[in-house]
């Protein structure tokens, strides 16, 4: 393992040097047109893929290579309109609550089909919830149905199930299904764009082992084949009567452990699309590429997160964090150090999300050495007078934490150093365990595009993603009050104000926001449309015809 | 002989149990619990988290487990990954391209280690030799991905030759680039095994005998030269057949080979021990048999060495 780790350094250093001679001939394809040539509706995309990590049931897929699949697969009841924040009904005829949003009535679009030709109905949607929120049946995503009532009968938090059925599940008619909640949730509607949501046929029930490596969906491919660590293939469904039917004739899904790999193969165009450019050609793929570079932001951010229950954070004066955020140069590191794939966060909600808004740290996210120091002075310094970020080695996290380190360095005296640990499960263990001894680094993806995923959910006392032991009485009121008001409209304003709190109390502090670095072959027709979370709108993608 | 084999057999034994109980110990003490890093930056749900590690059996102590997976592996049953699958079917998906790329690559390493090996000692001390001596200081100086890299950016992304990546493995025009990096270490080293016997052998008295005799040149280096000399080389060859197998793990990353060392490359990294356990257990039996085969072709190879 130590051998294979200390490889990649220096096969990084080496392709870097590679790159770099590279670089004199680049900009080989700069001539070509993506835009002209007519599109083959038969056409098929290869995209990169790691092997997915479980079976492909939609409960079942945490990691984004899992749901990458089953996205196309399935068809929820709405998904989000890329580049907006707007629901669009999918499956769905409509999603309506009730006065006080508790209850959720659910009509489907009648007549649509799985692909093995039976109907979606209303009862598709229950049994699969139910089936999937069973702490028994050891899906992944089982807690996203905690806000349906009677979610404890079947996952509770120790023991074995007391039932199979959640009480707030009601089947009206074939199209027709109510969701009772335990309180009630105004933005519930935006919670059912994600894949957990999805039906699942009869035939699933069956045999949900086999169903995992050949699943049946409702979506705008049918899948075809799962080899192995090799290849996933979906094809285009022709029956699909979802408004978005796919552009092209299919996916093949191609496997790859290294980024450098994919990347050397959609240079020769042996494939569509990579995830993202290795680090090491990150400083020229816009030469390599061409106007087929992918640059673009997507709703994700970075931040280094104090451990409250740390004894150096256990009662810090909040100025201090400010003053620590504001020692932070953004602007150059995320240019020079980040390349361009990072842009500077000015609020804690991600942009893309609903509720977002420009600037909502104010100065605290500016940087001004003279007013951090003052800042630190005031909230009576940083105890010791050193800080450390742990971060975990086995990703490109090194560079960064360096540089932010630096950055505090310089600009405000206290001393800072990375903590790395070997492993992502490493650091996750230690933040688990409550044995950060400083801050640590934390990221997040969006899962739905409202302003709460990106406070209520990390910041709340009892939120499940918060691992830094903070705690508002006032930003945890606030947030009750915002799930429960009767808009949308309402529930994020009180969101936006729930964020002044957090600017002032200061749970963590927001890095920067991420881009996806991608490129695409000559093949595809026009540029790949992206979604809010990060992965390209495949029903969308266009290919040549040749 | 037969005793000789029989007591080999029975060695391995106990290498078998302390190697599979050492990968196993080796794997619980990796950093992190691997269920719960299933849910990555996200907060984990404590009772799946629990169902999960009861489910895969990691909620009892290290010895029961190891108990439970050996006796598990002598029914023939490897256990399953994470995502549910057999154990066996994952690796016998990986086993056969690695063994396509290591058989590949060692018939590159005899044709070209020998040849400018048996090239160079004939001339010993010309150009030639020292030209051969250069060129394999050099492959040997410099590391495997090294090579790797540079062999695929000039011949994949430069020249455009041979595709980048591995498609498919069972088109041996794909596996060539990457079996060519596998075996050029080795091939570096059995050059110049190959050609310092050579030189030596130049020199034997059964080699001035045969001249005197008046044999034809193409004769002496053919039959009498050549197949004495390479006596440690195949030994040499031998030995390197199970370090392919457990060696490709650059290679294979490199060119994205899905054989046996992206396996257990993927698997370290989300400390998979079913997979883990699985993949060395078998690298392990395979090293163990080959060595006691070059062992036992000793004899054959050599009849005044004798075993008891």
């Amino acid at each position: 393992m130590r051998g294979a780790k200390s490889a990649k350094w220096v096969a990084c250093a080496i392709t870097v040097t590679l790159a770099a001679t590279a670089c004199g001939g680049g900009g080989s394809d700069s001539s070509d047109d993506m835009n002209k040539g007519k599109a083959d509706p038969k056409g098929i995309v290869t995209a990169q893929l790691s092997e997915p990590q479980n079976p492909l049931q939609p409960a079942n897929a945490k990691e984004s290579q899992g749901s990458r699949v089953l996205r196309t697969v399935f068809s929820g009841l709405v998904d989000y309109k890329p580049g907006s924040t707007e629901l669009e009904n999918i499956n769905a005829e409509s999603v309506k609550p009730n006065k006080d949003s508790s209850v959720w009535t659910i009509k489907l679009k009648p007549g649509w089909k799985f692909h093995d030709g039976t109907t979606v109905t209303a009862k598709s949607y229950v049994d699969s919830w139910n089936w999937s929120a069973n702490v028994a049946n050891n899906q992944t995503n089982s807690s996203w149905f905690a806000d349906i009532k009677g979610y404890e009968d079947v996952h509770p938090e120790k023991g074995k199930p007391k039932s199979d059925k959640m009480s707030g599940l009601k089947v009206v008619d074939e199209n027709t299904f109510t969701v009772t909640l335990n309180s009630p949730v105004s933005y519930f509607a935006y919670k059912l764009g994600y894949d957990v949501w999805a039906p699942l046929p009869e035939a699933f029930f069956k045999d949900p082992k086999a169903f995992g490596q050949k699943p049946i969906g409702n979506g705008p491919y049918k899948f075809v084949s799962w080899d192995h660590n090799k290849l996933i293939k979906v094809r285009k469904f022709d029956g699909y009567k979802g408004p978005n039917a796919a552009k092209n004739g299919g996916i093949d899904f191609k496997n790859y452990t290294k980024a450098d790999a994919a990347y050397s193969d959609l240079r020769s165009n042996n494939l569509d699309w990579i995830e993202q450019v290795p680090t090491t050609a990150l400083t020229n793929y816009k030469q390599d590429l061409g106007p087929r570079a992918i640059d673009q932001e997507y709703s994700a951010v970075q931040s280094i997160v104090p451990a409250f229950y740390s004894k150096q954070f256990k009662d810090i004066d909040p100025k201090v964090i400010q003053g620590l955020s504001m020692a932070i140069d953004r602007d150059t590191i995320t240019k020079k150090v980040l390349h361009g794939t990072r842009t500077p966060a000015d609020s804690f909600v991600a942009r893309g999300v609903l509720g977002h808004k420009d600037g909502a740290l104010g100065d605290v996210a500016k940087f001004d050495p003279a007013k951090a120091k003052a800042l630190i002075k005031e909230g009576g310094g940083v105890p010791g007078n050193k800080i450390s970020i742990q971060f975990n080695a086995d990703q490109d996290h090194k560079p960064w934490v360096d540089a932010v380190c630096n950055s505090i360095r310089k600009s405000v005296d206290v001393e800072c150093v990375g903590d790395s640990k070997p492993t992502f499960q490493a650091d996750l263990n230690a933040r688990d365990n409550k044995q950060v001894k400083s801050m640590y680094r934390g990221g997040w993806v969006l899962d739905y595009p409202v302003n709460s995923n990106f406070m209520r959910d990390l910041y709340g006392s009892k939120a499940a993603g918060n691992t830094s032991g903070f705690s508002n009485k006032k930003f945890d009121d606030l947030s009750t009050k915002a799930d429960k008001a009767a808009t949308l409209d309402e529930t994020v304003k009180l969101y936006q104000e729930a964020e002044q709190i957090l600017v002032k109390e200061m749970p963590a502090i927001p890095l920067w926001f991420y881009k996806v670095n991608s490129g695409q072959s000559t093949n595809i027709l026009g540029k790949i449309p992206y979604g809010q979370d990060g992965d390209p709108i495949f029903t969308d993608v266009q290919v040549k015809q040749k | 002989m037969g005793r000789y084999a029989a007591r080999r057999l029975l060695q391995m034994i106990p290498i078998f149990i302390g190697t599979t109980l050492l990968i196993f110990l080796m794997v619980h003490i990796l950093p992190g619990d691997p269920i719960r890093a299933m849910w990555g930056d996200k907060a984990a749900d404590p009772a799946q988290v629990a169902a999960l590690r009861h489910e895969f059996g990691l909620d009892k102590p290290v010895w029961n487990q190891y108990l439970d997976y050996m006796a598990n592996l002598f029914q023939g049953d490897f256990g399953r990954t994470f995502g549910g699958r057999e154990v066996v079917d994952v690796m016998s998906e990986a086993f056969p391209v690695t063994l396509r790329l290591a058989g590949l690559a060692i018939i590159i390493e005899i044709i070209i280690g020998i040849g400018l090996g048996a090239w160079a000692g004939l001339k010993a001390g010309k150009t030639v030799d020292s030209g051969v001596l250069v060129f394999t200081l050099l492959v040997i100086s410099v590391p495997v991905f090294v090579l790797g890299y540079l062999a695929r950016f000039i011949f994949a992304d430069e020249l455009g030759w041979l595709p980048p990546n591995v498609q498919d493995s069972t088109d041996f025009s794909q596996l060539f680039l990457p079996a060519f990096v596998l075996a050029m270490l080795s091939m570096a080293y059995v050059a110049r095994l190959t050609r310092t016997t050579f030189a030596e052998n130049l020199r034997a008295d059964y080699m001035r005998t045969a001249t005197a005799k008046g044999l034809p040149r193409r004769r002496i280096v053919g039959v009498h030269l050549l197949r004495n000399s390479l006596i440690p080389v195949i030994t040499f060859i031998g030995t390197d057949i199970g370090g392919f197998i457990g060696g490709a793990v650059i290679t294979e990353g490199i060119f994205n080979v899905q054989g046996v060392g992206n396996l257990l490359y993927r698997a370290i990294q989300t400390s998979e021990g079913s997979t883990i356990v699985g993949v060395v257990t078998i690298i392990v039996l395979v090293i163990l048999l080959i060595n006691l085969i070059i062992d036992l072709l000793y004899a054959v190879l050599d009849p005044r060495i004798r075993y008891a």
